[in-house]
C-alpha cells in the first residue's frame, strides 16, 4: 500500500551511463527512497557516488535506466510541477535581472503579469533581495546569486525542494547565514514546501539541517546507511550529542563496508588496475601527513577536528584519507585517522627519502603505477603512448576517469620519479630530460 | 478593463512622456519609414528582359544609389538571420540532422557561391515575370550567401555550448523548447552572433559589386545601387567617380555601424555569461537615445505586450505539451539507415558532379586547374606571411598601448569592413602605367581587405596578456628576441591563429574578384584558380564552373583541415591564457 505521506519514492532506481564503444557503467545501483511530508533529508556521500545523478533523477531531469520515481504517487517522466531545484552553481540566467529570473518560472507557466510580478516581489521580500530587484547577476556577490537562486524556486511555492550542494561555491560565513535564513522560513512554516532533499559534501551542514542523512556508497552508487536525527531545532553545533553524530557520519564515510574497523592498511588492499583512484595531490597529502604526525595530534586525529583546524572541506578530506590509506601511510577507524610507522617514516624522512618511500609505496599498493612502470621497463625504447594505458582503464572507468586516473598517477609517479610523462606528445617513459 | 493586453496602464503618463532624446528619434524613425518605403517600390518597378537601366555617374545619385544597396544589404541580413535560427538550431537538437548539415555548411563556408549566381538568377527572375523583383531577389541572395554561414556556424557552436546548468535550470523550471530557445539559447548565442553579423555585413559590402551585376542570357543587367555605380566608373575609366563612390561607402559604412553595430556590440554585453569588467564598452549615443528616448518605451511596451499575447495564444494550443514518442524501431535501426542514406547521397552526388564535368571537359584540364590552384595557394601563403610579419610587431606595439590602442580598433574594424576592391582600379592603373609584373602585383589586392583581421586579433590578444608576465619579463631582463619568443608570440598565439584563419579565408574568396581587374577596357590577369572561375563565370560555362568551384574548394577544405585547425588545436591545448 502506498504511504500517503510520501511526496516523492523511488524504487529500484538503476542508472547506467552509455556511451558508443562501452557497453555501459552502473553509476546508481538499486536504490530505494522515500521523501516523506514535512522532513528534510540530507544526502551524503564522497564525490562520484552517483548522489547528484540521484538528484537529478529525482527531479526528472534525467531518465533512471531501470526503477521508477513517483511524485506524490504519479510516475516522474520529465520535471515535475510541483517540484523545484536550487542548483551548486546558481544557473541564474545572465542576461536577467533579480526580478527577471525570479519570474521565470512563472513566466513559463503563464501566469499573468501582474500576478507574477506581485508574486515575485513577495518572493523577493522573503530571501531579503529588497533592494536588487533591477541588479544583474554579475553584479551580485555569491551568496545574493544564491539568494536568487532561492527566491526563484520558492516563487513557484514548490511540494518538493531539491537543493545540490547549493551552498558549496559559497564562503562559509554567507553559506552560514543563507542556511540559517533557508531554516528560519522552514522552521517557521513560511513557504508552503512540503519536503526538502538537501545534496552535500558537508558533513556538519548536513547533520544541523537533516531530519535524516542518508549516506551513498560508491561505484556503483547504493545507499550505505540511514541516520536519523532527532536533535531538537535550533540544533547547538557543539553539544555532545551533535558532535556524535558527526562522528558516526565521518566513520561511516571514511570505512569500506564489508570490513571490521581498521583493517585497511593493515594488509595490502585487493585493488585493481581499474581502481578509481582518489585525485590527490601530493602537496596536500604531505601537508596532511605532516599535519597528523605533528602536535597536537601526534599521530593520530580526529577527524572532524582535523578537517576544521587544517581548513580542508569534507569532500577534499575524504579524498586525501582514501590516498593515504591506499598509500599505507594512514588507517582510519572510528573517525580517527592514525600514521602506519611506513607514514612516520615518510614524515620524518628528507626529500629525497621521501621521494624514495613514496615510490616503494606507490609501486607496492598501486598496481596501476607497477604496471605502467612494468610495461616501460619491458619496452625497448622505455616509452609508450597515453593513450595504451587509457584504453586499458577505459575497461573498467568511463572516458572522463580514465583520464582523471591517469592524470593522477601521472603525477604521483612524476614525484617519486617512478617515470617522466611528456605532455606534448602525450608518452609516458623513464626518462626525464637531461 | 485596465489590464486589458496585460499594459500597465497606469505607468502611462510618466513613463512615457517625451523627453530630448525623442527630438533626435523621431525624425530618425519617420525618416526611416519613408526612405525604406520609397527603395522597396523602386524594387518592384516593372521591367522586361533586355531593357537597359540607366545608370548615371553624376555623384547626386549617390545617396539614391547608397540607400538601395543599403536596404538590399539588410534584407539579406535578415534573410540570413531567419536562415541561421533555423539552420543552426536543427543541427543543434537533432543527432542526425547534424551530421549532414554540420559537414554541408563548413563546405558551403569555404565554397565562394559568386560562381553558382547565374544559375540561381533564372529561377528568381520565373518567379516574378515582368518587374525588377526577380533580380533583386538574386542580388540580395548573392549578399545572403556571402553572410549567412559564419553566423550559422556561430549560431551553432553556441547552441552546443549552452552551460548544463542552465539547461538544467530552463527544464526544471518548465519553459517549452519554444520559450527555452529565445529565453537560453539565442540570448547566450547573442555575444558571438553580432560579432560574426558585422563581419557578415563586411563580407556583403565586398562582394556588392559583384552582386548587382547580374548576366542573364548573355546580357547583364545592372541594378540600380552603388555597386553599379562602381562597375560603371570603373567601366568609363571614371576615377573622379570612383572617388565618390568610395566617399559614399565610407559614409555608408559608417553610417551602419554607429547605427547598427556599435549599439548592438555594447547591447550584447549584457549577454556574456562571464562578468568582464575589463572591455566594458562605453555606451554608444545611439544606444542611449534608444535607451532614454520614450518613443522607443512605448514601442518597447506593445512588442512586449504582443510577446505576451501571442505566448498566451500558443499555450492555449499546446496546454499538453506531454511529447508523445513512439517508438516503432529501435534507435539504432534509424541511425544505420540514416547512415546509409546518406552515405548513399553523397555517392550520388560525387557521381553527378564527376559525370557533369566529364562531359565537357578532359582530365588534362582537370589537372591543369589543380595547378592553377596551388598557384593560388602559393599566393595565399606568401600573403598572410607577409601581412604576419608587418602586421604582428605593428599590432603588438599598439597593443602595449592601451590607450592607444582604445582609438585604433575601432579604425581597424571599420578599415575591415570597407570594400576593398574600391581601390583596385588604382591598383590596375599603377600596374598598367608602371608596367609592373600582373602575376606579381595583384596578389596584393586578395589581402587588401583581409589582413586588418590580423592586425585586429593581434591587438586583441595583446592587450590580453597579464600585465604581470611583463612585470617578470623586465624584472628578469628578458629583452629582444628573446622576448618575443618566450613572452609575446606565444602569448597571442590563439589570437593570431583566429585572426589568420579569417584572413586566408577571406582571401581564397577574394582570389575569384582580384586574379581577374579591370580598368576601363583593359582587363589584367593572373594565373591562379579564382582568374579561371571568374573567366568561366563570364563564359557561363557551367562545367568548367562547377570543376573550378569543386577543386578551390578542396583546397580550401584542405588547407584548413592540414593547417589551420592543428593550429587552433595547439592554441587551444597549451597557448591558452587560464
Amino acid at each position: 500500500m502506498p504511504d500517503d505521506s510520501r511526496l516523492i519514492s523511488a524504487e529500484k532506481v538503476c542508472k547506467t551511463y552509455q556511451t558508443a564503444e562501452t557497453p555501459g557503467r552502473l553509476v546508481l545501483d538499486h536504490v530505494d527512497f522515500a521523501l516523506r511530508e514535512g522532513e528534510i533529508v540530507a544526502i551524503l556521500g564522497k564525490s562520484g557516488s552517483g548522489k547528484s545523478t540521484f538528484l537529478r533523477v529525482l527531479a526528472g531531469l534525467t531518465p533512471p535506466s531501470a526503477g521508477h520515481v513517483a511524485y506524490r504517487g504519479q510516475r516522474v517522466d520529465g520535471p515535475a510541477h510541483g517540484i523545484a531545484m536550487v542548483f551548486q552553481t546558481f544557473a541564474l540566467f545572465p542576461w536577467l535581472t533579480v526580478l527577471g529570473n525570479v519570474e521565470l518560472g512563472l513566466e513559463a507557466q503563464g501566469v499573468p503579469r501582474t500576478e507574477r510580478r506581485r508574486r515575485a516581489l513577495q518572493a523577493i521580500d522573503l530571501i531579503g533581495l529588497d533592494g536588487f530587484e533591477s541588479a544583474y547577476p554579475k553584479e551580485l556577490s555569491g551568496g545574493m546569486r544564491q539568494r536568487v537562486g532561492f527566491a526563484r524556486a520558492l516563487v513557484v511555492n514548490p511540494d518538493v525542494l531539491l537543493l545540490d550542494e547549493p551552498f558549496s561555491a559559497l564562503d562559509v560565513l554567507t553559506a552560514e547565514t543563507l542556511r540559517n535564513d533557508l531554516m528560519d522560513l522552514w522552521i517557521e512554516r513560511r513557504v508552503p514546501t512540503k519536503g526538502i532533499i538537501l545534496v552535500s559534501h558537508n558533513i556538519e551542514e548536513a547533520v544541523e539541517i537533516a531530519d535524516r542523512i542518508i549516506i551513498f556508497g560508491s561505484d556503483p552508487g547504493h545507499i550505505r546507511a540511514e541516520i536519523p536525527v532527532t536533535l531538537p531545532r535550533p540544533r547547538e553545533v557543539t553539544s555532545p550529542r551533535f558532535r556524535q553524530i558527526v562522528d558516526e557520519v565521518y566513520t561511516l564515510l571514511t570505512t569500506t563496508p564489508g570490513q571490521g574497523p581498521g583493517k585497511r592498511g593493515l594488509r595490502a588492499e585487493p585493488v585493481g588496475i581499474g581502481y578509481r583512484l582518489p585525485s590527490a595531490s601530493i602537496q596536500q597529502l604531505v601537508g596532511l601527513l605532516d599535519a597528523i604526525v605533528e602536535p597536537p595530534y601526534a599521530g593520530r586525529a580526529d577527524l572532524p577536528y582535523l578537517a576544521e583546524h587544517e581548513h580542508v572541506d569534507d569532500e577534499q578530506l575524504f579524498v586525501l584519507i582514501e590516498a593515504l590509506q591506499l598509500l599505507g601511510f594512514a588507517q582510519v577507524a572510528g573517525g580517527d585517522i592514525w600514521t602506519t610507522p611506513v607514514g612516520r617514516s615518510f614524515a620524518e624522512a628528507d626529500l629525497q627519502e621521501r621521494k624514495r618511500i613514496f615510490a616503494d609505496q606507490l609501486r607496492r599498493t598501486v598496481p596501476l603505477a607497477a604496471h605502467i612502470r612494468k610495461v616501460l621497463d619491458e619496452r625497448p625504447g622505455h616509452s609508450a603512448p597515453e593513450g595504451r594505458f587509457l584504453a586499458e582503464l577505459e575497461d573498467y572507468l568511463s572516458e572522463e576517469e580514465a583520464r582523471e586516473v591517469l592524470e593522477t598517477v601521472i603525477n604521483w609517479g612524476r614525484y617519486a620519479e617512478l617515470f617522466a610523462y611528456d605532455y606534448d606528445r602525450g608518452v609516458l617513459s623513464l626518462e626525464n630530460p637531461s | 478593463m485596465q489590464q486589458r493586453w496585460g499594459l500597465p496602464i497606469v505607468a502611462w503618463p510618466s513613463r512615457l512622456r517625451p523627453n530630448f532624446w525623442d527630438l533626435v528619434a523621431l525624425p530618425l524613425v519617420l525618416g526611416t519609414i519613408i526612405l525604406v518605403a520609397w527603395a522597396s517600390q523602386q524594387m518592384n518597378a516593372p521591367y522586361q528582359a533586355g531593357e537597359a537601366l540607366p545608370i548615371s555617374l553624376d555623384a547626386r545619385n549617390l545617396p539614391a544609389y547608397g540607400l538601395r544597396t543599403v536596404l538590399r544589404m539588410a534584407l539579406a541580413l535578415a534573410a540570413s538571420l531567419v536562415f541561421s535560427l533555423a539552420y543552426a538550431a536543427l543541427a543543434a537538437k537533432s543527432r542526425r540532422a547534424e551530421k549532414l548539415l554540420i559537414p554541408v555548411l563548413d563546405i558551403l563556408q569555404s565554397v565562394p557561391i559568386l560562381g553558382f549566381l547565374s544559375i540561381t538568377v533564372t529561377g528568381f527572375i520565373a518567379l516574378f515575370p515582368g518587374t525588377l523583383l526577380g533580380y533583386e531577389c538574386a542580388a540580395i541572395f548573392a549578399i545572403f550567401t556571402s553572410q549567412a554561414w559564419n553566423m550559422t556556424f556561430s549560431l551553432y557552436q553556441s547552441f552546443i555550448g549552452v552551460p548544463q546548468d542552465l539547461r538544467e535550470a530552463a527544464r526544471m523550471y518548465h519553459l517549452s523548447p519554444w520559450q527555452s530557445f529565445w529565453q537560453l539559447e539565442v540570448p547566450f548565442a547573442l555575444p558571438s552572433l553580432v560579432w560574426n553579423m558585422m563581419m557578415s555585413v563586411s563580407g556583403g559590402w565586398f562582394f556588392v559589386v559583384a552582386s548587382e551585376a547580374i548576366s542573364v542570357a548573355g546580357h547583364t543587367v545592372l541594378l540600380p545601387g552603388i555597386g553599379s555605380y562602381i562597375a560603371v566608373a570603373i567601366d568609363q575609366r571614371d576615377l573622379v567617380a570612383v572617388g565618390y563612390a568610395i566617399l559614399a561607402m565610407l559614409v555608408f559604412i559608417l553610417v551602419y555601424d554607429q547605427l547598427l553595430f556599435r549599439p548592438l556590440l555594447a547591447w550584447a554585453q549584457r549577454f556574456k555569461v562571464e562578468a568582464i569588467g575589463q572591455d566594458e564598452i562605453e555606451p554608444p549615443w545611439f544606444l542611449v537615445m534608444l535607451q532614454r528616448a520614450r518613443l522607443f518605451d512605448l514601442l518597447r511596451t506593445l512588442v512586449d505586450a504582443t510577446a505576451a499575447l501571442a505566448s498566451r495564444a500558443r499555450r492555449a494550443v499546446q496546454r499538453p505539451h506531454q511529447a508523445l514518442r513512439v517508438k516503432l524501431l529501435p534507435t539504432r535501426w534509424i541511425d544505420l539507415g540514416w547512415n546509409v542514406a546518406l552515405a548513399l547521397g553523397t555517392f550520388a552526388a560525387l557521381t553527378e558532379i564527376a559525370l557533369f564535368v566529364r562531359s565537357e571537359v578532359d582530365p588534362q584540364e582537370v589537372l591543369h586547374v589543380v595547378a592553377l590552384g596551388f598557384v593560388t595557394l602559393l599566393r595565399v601563403v606568401v600573403l598572410i606571411a607577409l601581412a604576419a610579419l608587418v602586421w604582428v610587431p605593428v599590432g603588438v606595439w599598439i597593443g602595449f598601448r592601451p590607450r592607444l590602442a582604445r582609438r585604433v580598433q575601432p579604425v581597424v574594424q571599420f578599415l575591415a569592413a570597407f570594400p576593398a576592391n574600391l581601390f583596385f582600379p588604382m591598383v590596375v592603373s599603377a600596374i598598367v602605367t608602371l608596367h609592373l609584373d600582373v602575376e606579381v602585383w595583384v596578389s596584393p589586392l586578395m589581402i587588401l581587405g583581409t589582413q586588418w583581421y590580423i592586425l585586429f586579433n593581434v591587438i586583441a590578444g595583446t592587450l590580453a596578456l597579464p600585465t604581470d608576465y611583463q612585470f617578470v619579463a623586465s624584472n628578469f631582463g628578458v629583452t629582444r628576441w628573446l622576448w618575443w619568443r618566450r613572452l609575446v608570440l606565444p602569448g597571442i598565439f590563439p589570437a593570431f591563429v583566429t585572426g589568420a584563419v579569417t584572413a586566408s579565408g577571406g582571401s581564397w574568396n577574394a582570389s575569384i574578384v582580384a586574379e581577374v581587374v579591370r580598368w576601363g577596357d583593359t582587363t589584367l590577369v593572373a594565373t591562379g584558380i579564382g582568374a579561371y572561375i571568374a573567366q568561366e563565370t563570364e563564359k557561363g560555362d557551367f562545367p568548367r564552373i562547377a570543376l573550378g568551384i569543386t577543386v578551390l574548394s578542396l583546397y580550401v577544405l584542405l588547407f584548413n583541415r592540414l593547417l589551420w585547425r592543428r593550429l587552433y588545436h595547439l592554441a587551444e591545448e597549451r597557448l591558452r591564457l587560464d
